[in-house]
């Protein structure tokens, strides 16, 4: 078939990697063309991850190997169902934030806007690529940097402060992931991961890298109590930003986690940990939760409603020894069905704020009725958010409960039905602005359809992935990224 | 390709379809709401009735499945007890929507009214449809989404006080249901809809697991259902317009929960595994209690809607309590009484509304004379309130016939008692609104009268209640023909209920 040898032999993977970066580069040269650039090339990378996966199905594992240079020595590229999953999120959230962005940036923003953006995507989309933990360090710095510039982009004092802390907090991350790769090279002798499968071994230096390593990736991630940054830097970033960092930067680092757990440390056997990683989660859902419900600003409340969602993300690992692959496949669906529900809640934030000039919640409700899309489109992604049917987001919940469930954890589950109850509560104090007796409208910045309809097709997404799962489990599950047995439980 | 399988697909995007388009339209595109809504209905009602044919004469199942999840599916399904729920709901939607039509004429936002009003009923007729327990889980939980905008549609303080109790209690009802079915699915390993339940082969070791599960799943079902003590959110309810209240309380959420109780009583656990742990007697007795809790609570209210919100309570837990005697007489009395109790509700909070539309008329002490002035509404009033009290031949007689038979059938001689009780107490309430109604000098201004011409209110105000309460009738002088709810109730038991 023509058309299939075509989509098998171009290199997906290169393109998804230097495509971002050299249009970054042409859009800080060229600042006039930035917009329309970045717009096309995220429909092409979208385009190209779809090639990827073609690839993936056809042909099982996807290994490039870069310039012909083999493992020890040159760079591997690596891609099984988990990766393609990670690459897909940030092509579908990417491409909406992208055609949201063209509306929302003035001209003077959008020119450091977009190589930035392309810079960070490029980053994301090398990350989940690699296939060896060095690299993963790279390219984690890489992307860590470019989303605090991102962070800080509109200068205000408020934007500063945030992504001041976020640095800190990021360089601080990366550092500690840094010095466990050097203690498991000095160690083993490779960074590649599939040879330290291989290789690694229970002795004290693989339980001091583990701990660098997973205290950084956890700070990066913003697990519940290292959460402490992420509020103010995701509340305070304009609002295209604050939908990448929720949705695609802090799952890059939980990716990384994900992918050394199920490889290298996993199968160590260590139950302590994994007990001590779901209990952090949990505590993390009831915080952040109880935070979002005390909000009185949107922002700060989707943010906080972000710490309680990646808090859902680590009760998988207590719960994987037993459930194994339907365990991650929760945590996947979850990932998959909260980045695109938080990138289309923060850019219906986004919406809210730039028509009405606030986002206090108190006073939303002349705002909320006068944008209908954009409360729709918040309304829908709170379904999935809330874990209601049918979305993505419940889908993923029933895995988790039916997990927690067969293994009687009584404590897991409680956490599941309060969170869920939680988040209704947050999702309908916004939500019941929808429907007061609004006073006069007052003046208001026009908000270009574009922005409304990007928002609103990325939560519809969200509620579709509760119709999706056999599909997606089953692209998912290519080269068997749970281990034993396939993704489909 | 069998295209009656499709048809159950069809009947939810009937008014799915609809909805969708009518939340596009600007509000002053009256006419092209009207049709869509008008042809919504229509298209439901006949498909409805070419399932009941089928169902009826060639004892067809209609039935659509799609992958929802490994090993769930996501199943419509058309049986005779579904039936009955859509049948009624079809009807119902049709009558409500012309009454919405006239009573919200010329308010604002009715455009997302009539779209969340489409919504509602998709989602009545979805849980009626469902063919497994996570069909209707997900039905369930898009009924109590699309209810809270109705609820809350007025806008005011106390509408959003309103909307935010309904919240609290569904959604918590929701996640039990959530966490039961979960449970059930990882215990049993299938959720579909069996006659006889698909429990009894599970062992001794389960009970205490299975007795939690029946606990979670009707504490869950009872939330919607209005069983005490979950009932507190349906009163304050009532501050939703007058065609929501209707449809509240006798189509959609009220009656989902008690239709959800028929389900998981008779096809998740079956009705000899559910009396086997035990689980039937104390439904039964909490079903006694709202009944007569709710009749006492309904006496002391001089608000007419909230008078009419109690008695909802209670007539309600009818059902339940005819599903948890556990006898085949007495199910065919609860089944039964879905549907009558429906047109009955239905009539009288039409009649409510006319009152408080035409003359402003909230309270019953307003009350005084007013059959004078409007005699066809307060006729149907009439009709709806002697049902509700069950007096022959008025259809509300008949469901407590067959509760009463029932119950002696099954050795539970105790719920004659709570039935003569409940009718009293319903007479003590209703009678007083009848006598004001009838026998008292009108007086001279009404509390905000509109004027109407020569005729006693909107066409589209009064037809409505009128037919319902010739149904009411209907149902109770016709029960034995064919194709009555009373007949179809007994086809239900046979054919789905205890089917060898």
């Amino acid at each position: 078939m023509l058309t299939g040898s075509v989509f098998n032999t171009v290199p997906w993977s290169m393109i998804l990697i230097l495509l971002p970066l050299v249009a970054g580069m042409i859009c800080f040269l060229l600042p006039r063309m930035a917009q329309t650039l970045g717009i096309i090339t995220a429909f092409v990378i979208l385009l190209s991850v779809v090639g990827l996966g073609w690839q993936l199905l056809e042909n099982g594992v996807y290994h490039h190997v870069v310039g012909g240079w083999n493992a020890p020595l040159g760079i591997e590229l690596h891609a099984d169902g988990l990766s393609l999953l990670m690459l897909a999120i940030s092509a579908m959230v990417g491409c909406a934030v992208s055609v949201y962005s063209a509306g929302y940036f003035e001209r003077e923003v959008a020119k450091q806007f977009w190589p930035l953006w392309l810079f960070l995507w490029a980053a994301l989309n090398a990350l989940f690529l690699s296939a060896d933990i060095f690299n993963l360090y790279v390219t984690l710095e890489m992307m860590g940097l470019a989303a605090v510039a991102l962070a800080a982009l509109t200068g205000s004092r408020e934007a500063l402060g945030g992504a001041m802390r976020y640095l800190l907090a990021t360089l601080l991350g990366s550092l500690a992931y840094l010095l466990g790769v050097a203690l498991l090279y000095h160690g083993f002798g490779s960074v590649d991961i599939a040879t330290l499968a291989t290789k690694v071994v229970p002795s004290p230096i693989v339980w001091a890298a583990l701990g660098l390593i997973v205290t950084g990736l956890l700070l990066k991630t913003a697990l519940f109590p290292l959460h402490f940054w992420l509020p103010p830097a995701h509340a305070s970033a304009p609002a295209p930003v604050s939908a990448l960092l929720s949705a695609l930067v802090v799952k890059a680092s939980f990716y990384i986690l994900l992918r050394l757990w199920l490889e290298i440390f996993g199968p160590l056997g260590l139950e302590g940990v994994a007990t001590l990683l779901g209990l952090l989660g949990a505590a993390a859902v009831l915080f952040g939760s109880l935070q979002a419900l005390r909000q009185t600003r949107l922002k700060l409340l989707i943010a906080y409603s972000t710490v309680a969602q990646i808090g859902y993300l680590f009760l998988v690992f207590p719960l994987a020894a037993n459930a194994g692959s339907i365990a991650w496949s929760a945590a996947a669906y979850l990932a998959l069905s909260h980045a695109l529900a938080k990138a289309a809640m923060f850019m219906a934030a986004g919406n809210l704020l730039r028509f009405g000039g606030h986002d206090r919640i108190a006073d939303l409700d002349r705002v909320v009725q006068r944008l209908p899309l954009t409360a729709a489109a918040f309304a829908l992604a709170g379904v999935s958010i809330m874990g209601l049917p049918p979305s993505g987001g419940f889908i993923g919940k029933w895995f988790l409960l039916e997990a927690a469930l067969t293994q009687q954890r009584w404590d897991l589950v409680m956490v599941l039905i309060l969170g869920g109850m939680m988040a209704a509560g947050y999702i309908f104090k916004v939500l019941g602005n929808a429907f007061t007796q609004a006073p006069v409208p007052h003046k208001s910045r026009v908000v270009p359809a574009s922005m409304e309809w990007a928002a609103l097709t990325l939560a519809s997404g969200a509620v579709l992935l509760g119709f999706l799962a056999e599909p997606v489990l089953l692209l998912i599950g290519s080269g068997t990224p749970f281990g034993v047995g396939e993704a489909i439980p | 390709m069998n295209w009656d399988a499709w048809i159950p697909l069809l009947v939810v995007a009937s008014s799915l379809i609809p909805g969708l388009i009518i939340f596009s339209l600007a509000e002053d595109q009256v006419r092209l709401r009207t049709s869509l809504n008008l042809f919504g209905a229509f298209a439901k009602i006949v498909l409805v009735g070419w399932m009941l044919w089928g169902v009826f004469y060639h004892g067809q199942h209609y039935e659509m499945r799609l992958a929802l999840m490994p090993n769930i599916e996501l199943v419509l399904r058309a049986g005779p007890l579904a039936l009955l729920f859509i049948s009624l709901s079809a009807v119902l939607w049709l009558l409500t929507t012309v009454y919405a039509i006239g009573y919200l004429e010329g308010s604002p936002h009715r455009s997302r009214f009539f779209g969340f009003f489409s919504l509602c009923v998709t989602a009545t007729v979805g849980v009626a449809l469902a063919g497994n327990l996570i069909t209707f889980l997900l039905f369930y939980e898009l009924l109590t989404l699309a209810t809270y905008p109705l609820v809350v549609h007025r806008g005011t303080e106390e509408s959003r006080r309103a909307g935010q109790s309904y919240l609290t209690y569904t959604i918590f009802g929701g996640a039990l249901l959530l966490l039961g079915t979960v449970w059930l699915y990882s215990l049993a390993g299938t959720l579909e809809f069996t006659p006889q339940g698909f429990l009894s082969s599970m062992g001794e070791e389960h009970r205490p697991a299975l007795i939690i599960i029946f606990v979670l799943l009707i504490s869950g079902l009872g939330v919607k259902a209005a069983l005490v003590p979950l009932h507190g959110w349906l009163p304050q309810a009532m501050v939703a317009p007058a065609p929501v209240s209707a449809l509240l309380h006798a189509v959609a959420v009220v009656k989902a929960g008690a239709f959800g109780i028929v389900r998981v009583v008779y096809e998740v656990f079956g009705i000899d595994f559910a009396t086997g742990l035990g689980v039937t007697g104390p439904l039964a007795w909490l079903a006694a209690f709202t009944i007569i809790y709710g009749s006492l609570r309904a006496l002391y209210q001089d608000d007419l809607k909230r008078r009419l919100a109690y008695s909802t309570i209670s007539q309600v837990s009818y059902i339940t309590l005819g599903v948890a005697i556990a006898g085949p007489l007495a199910a065919v009395g609860g089944v039964v009484h879905l549907v009558h109790q429906g047109l009955m509700k239905i009539t009288l909070f039409f009649c409510a509304g006319n009152l408080a539309e035409t003359l402003g008329i909230h309270k019953i002490s307003e009350m005084n004379g007013v059959g004078r002035r409007m005699p066809w509404t307060m006729a149907a009033f009439t009709v709806g309130a002697f049902g509700m009290i069950g007096a022959p031949p008025v259809a509300g007689f008949i469901s407590k016939w067959y509760l009463g038979l029932g119950a002696l059938e099954a050795g539970h001689d105790w719920v004659i008692i709570v039935l003569a009780g409940s009718s009293l107490l319903n007479a003590a309430y209703f009678l007083p609104i009848l006598h004001v109604a009838w026998f008292r000098e009108p007086p001279d201004t009404w509390p905000a009268e509109h004027d109407f011409g020569r005729k006693e209110t909107a066409w589209a105000l009064l037809l409505p209640p009128l037919l319902t309460a010739a149904m009411t009738l209907g149902a109770g002088l016709l029960a034995f023909l064919p194709f009555s709810p009373l007949e179809w109730a007994k086809l239900i038991s046979v054919r789905e209920f205890y089917q060898p």
